[in-house]
């Protein structure tokens, strides 16, 4: 469990960060959503210590990286792992080298045990087989992959992932989210995701934190959002008309009015959503 | 203001370099790696330059010594000194900057702009040490024997140049190498060439490492590095020699 404590961050006199507190929970999928600027970056970074904090706490299951020694700080960041927004693999190593080089640098395994520990995360994330390749022969998609499998190859209690979903093709996105979230399950481990991406929000938001200019202003999960009253946070999520009638549709579902396909066909039948959702309260 | 700041910063960056290698097989390896680059990589644009630059050294200085009350052995005392003295640690070191410099700054601006150096630092890996280092130690390494290699072969430039030119013959040559002869002249060299190593790689690494933005920042910052590097090679160039020589 990770526990951030009215923490705040400023650069020069703009204040990113505005006495922000949340509780990212063990073995689920923490979401920090938000618009571009809204902090969520910078929360992240904040959260692995590569900005420092200008008030507040931040906690890992009891050990405060903020009062921490230089020398635990680098043993709390072994039990980090990380996937990155452009995935920061090494160019120079290939998709094997990138994944066993934490494994070089913090075990002194043999190298049978390095290898069968690499093949072992390669085959977990579906890239069995692309070991000898350069991170500039293989997709977007892939790296990202990678990099989830270079993040786990240690087997951290914490992963953070920034926009895992960026410059992805939403089938992509999807199994990203995917494996992120069963890795999160297996491992019991806690992630932190950021994300503005709302297939992701829907899916696999266990526990969503929503930023807005650096504050606070919601927290709960993929089930609560739908119902969510806060104008802020309907506005950033169902930004468009077809989000809108998706929302409507997920909250017939979840009040159990559409459970089947019967019912979806239903609808169809009536004109589709809109139809159905301009008669909702008479429905319940 | 700023150069003040930019001095403090570098400062910090050379002490942050001095922690304990989290493995020492990798940092090994990696100052291998690095030795190797700087080293090999720049092997071939060392033995061009030194070869031509002892040949013009040897054909210029023979064009100028008109009098016929020198004996002809002056003219490779003159390339032999030159070469020593300025030619092989200074200008070879100018072309390293350029070589080295904007391969180093250019590498470590790529990593910090692809977010490679902060995945190393997640990791809890001290990328001063890991990154840095390395660098700095293999050009402290290569470097001088890469001076080394073009006085050997500056010299032998314009031993070629002059007997092929029919200026003056090899035994001549060689019997002009063998007077007045000075090793403090070497050690000198070897003085400067451990001072430019340092500062071409240790420059050329604060700007690669402290790049911010992107493409464009990356290649800004290695068109600075070289400049610094070569400014300050300059300058050091002539304390050396005023308080060594």
């Amino acid at each position: 469990m990770i526990e951030i404590k009215n923490v705040s961050k400023s650069f020069g006199d703009k204040e990113i960060l505005k006495d922000i507190s949340a509780i990212m929970e063990t073995g689920k999928t923490n979401l920090i959503i938000g618009t571009s600027g809204s902090g969520k970056t910078v929360l992240q970074k904040c959260m692995v210590g590569l900005f420092e904090v200008d008030s507040g706490e931040i906690i890992f299951d009891g050990k405060n990286l903020t009062t921490m020694s230089e020398e635990d700080r680098k043993e709390l960041r072994q039990q980090i792992g990380m996937l990155f927004q452009g995935s920061a693999l090494f160019d120079s190593m290939t998709v094997e080298q990138n994944v066993k080089f934490p494994l070089d640098m913090f075990t002194k395994w043999n190298l049978q045990k390095k290898m069968d520990r690499v093949n072992d995360v390669l085959e977990r994330v579906e890239l069995k087989g692309t070991n000898t390749k350069f991170p500039s022969e293989i997709s977007g998609g892939m790296k990202k992959r990678v990099g989830i499998a270079r993040a786990i190859v240690l087997k951290p209690k914490y992963l953070f992932c920034d926009e895992p979903n960026s410059g992805l093709d939403p089938q992509t996105s999807m199994v990203i989210d995917k494996l992120i979230h069963e890795i999160t399950i297996e491992n019991n481990i806690t992630t932190v995701i950021n994300t503005h991406d709302m297939n992701s929000v829907m899916e696999i938001g266990e526990n969503i934190l929503y930023l807005y200019h650096g504050k606070n202003e919601w927290e709960g999960n993929n089930k609560e959002i739908i119902f969510n009253k806060n104008q802020k946070l309907n506005e950033f999520i169902f930004a468009s008309e077809f989000l809108k009638d998706a929302k409507d549709m997920r909250m017939l579902e979840e009040k159990g009015i559409i459970d089947n396909d019967r019912n979806m066909d239903e609808i169809m039948r009536d004109g589709g959503a809109n139809l159905v959702m301009g008669d909702e309260d008479n429905k319940e | 203001m700023k150069l003040f700041s930019s001095i403090g910063a570098y400062l910090l960056m050379m002490k942050g370099m001095f922690t304990k290698p989290e493995n020492f097989k990798m940092y090994w390896k990696e100052l291998m790696h690095q030795s190797v680059e700087i080293g090999i990589g720049s092997l071939g644009i060392v033995a061009v330059i030194s070869v031509f630059m002892g040949a013009v050294s040897a054909v210029q200085t023979a064009y100028q010594l008109t009098s016929p009350i020198l004996p002809k052995e002056t003219i490779s005392q003159i390339v032999r000194d030159t070469v020593i003295l300025e030619f092989a640690p200074t200008l070879v070191c100018i072309v390293l900057a350029g070589v080295v410099g904007s391969k180093i700054a250019g590498e470590l601006g790529n990593m910090r702009v692809s977010e490679q150096i902060d995945a190393l630092e997640i990791m809890g890996i001290n990328t001063k040490s890991y990154l840095v280092a390395p660098k700095i130690l293999g050009a402290l390494i290569t470097i001088p024997l890469l001076v080394i290699l073009a006085m050997v072969l500056g010299i032998w430039g314009g031993r070629v140049a002059g007997s092929l030119g029919g200026i003056l013959s090899a035994d001549t040559y060689d019997r002009g190498l063998l007077m007045n002869f000075v090793p403090k002249n070497v050690w000198f060299a070897l003085i400067k060439a451990y001072s430019f190593a340092f500062i071409i790689s240790s420059v050329s690494s604060f700007y690669g490492y402290n790049v911010k933005g992107g493409a464009l920042e990356i290649g800004r910052a290695s068109t600075i590095a070289v400049i610094t590097s070569c400014i300050l090679i300059l300058f050091a160039d002539y304390l050396l020699a005023f308080f060594i020589l």
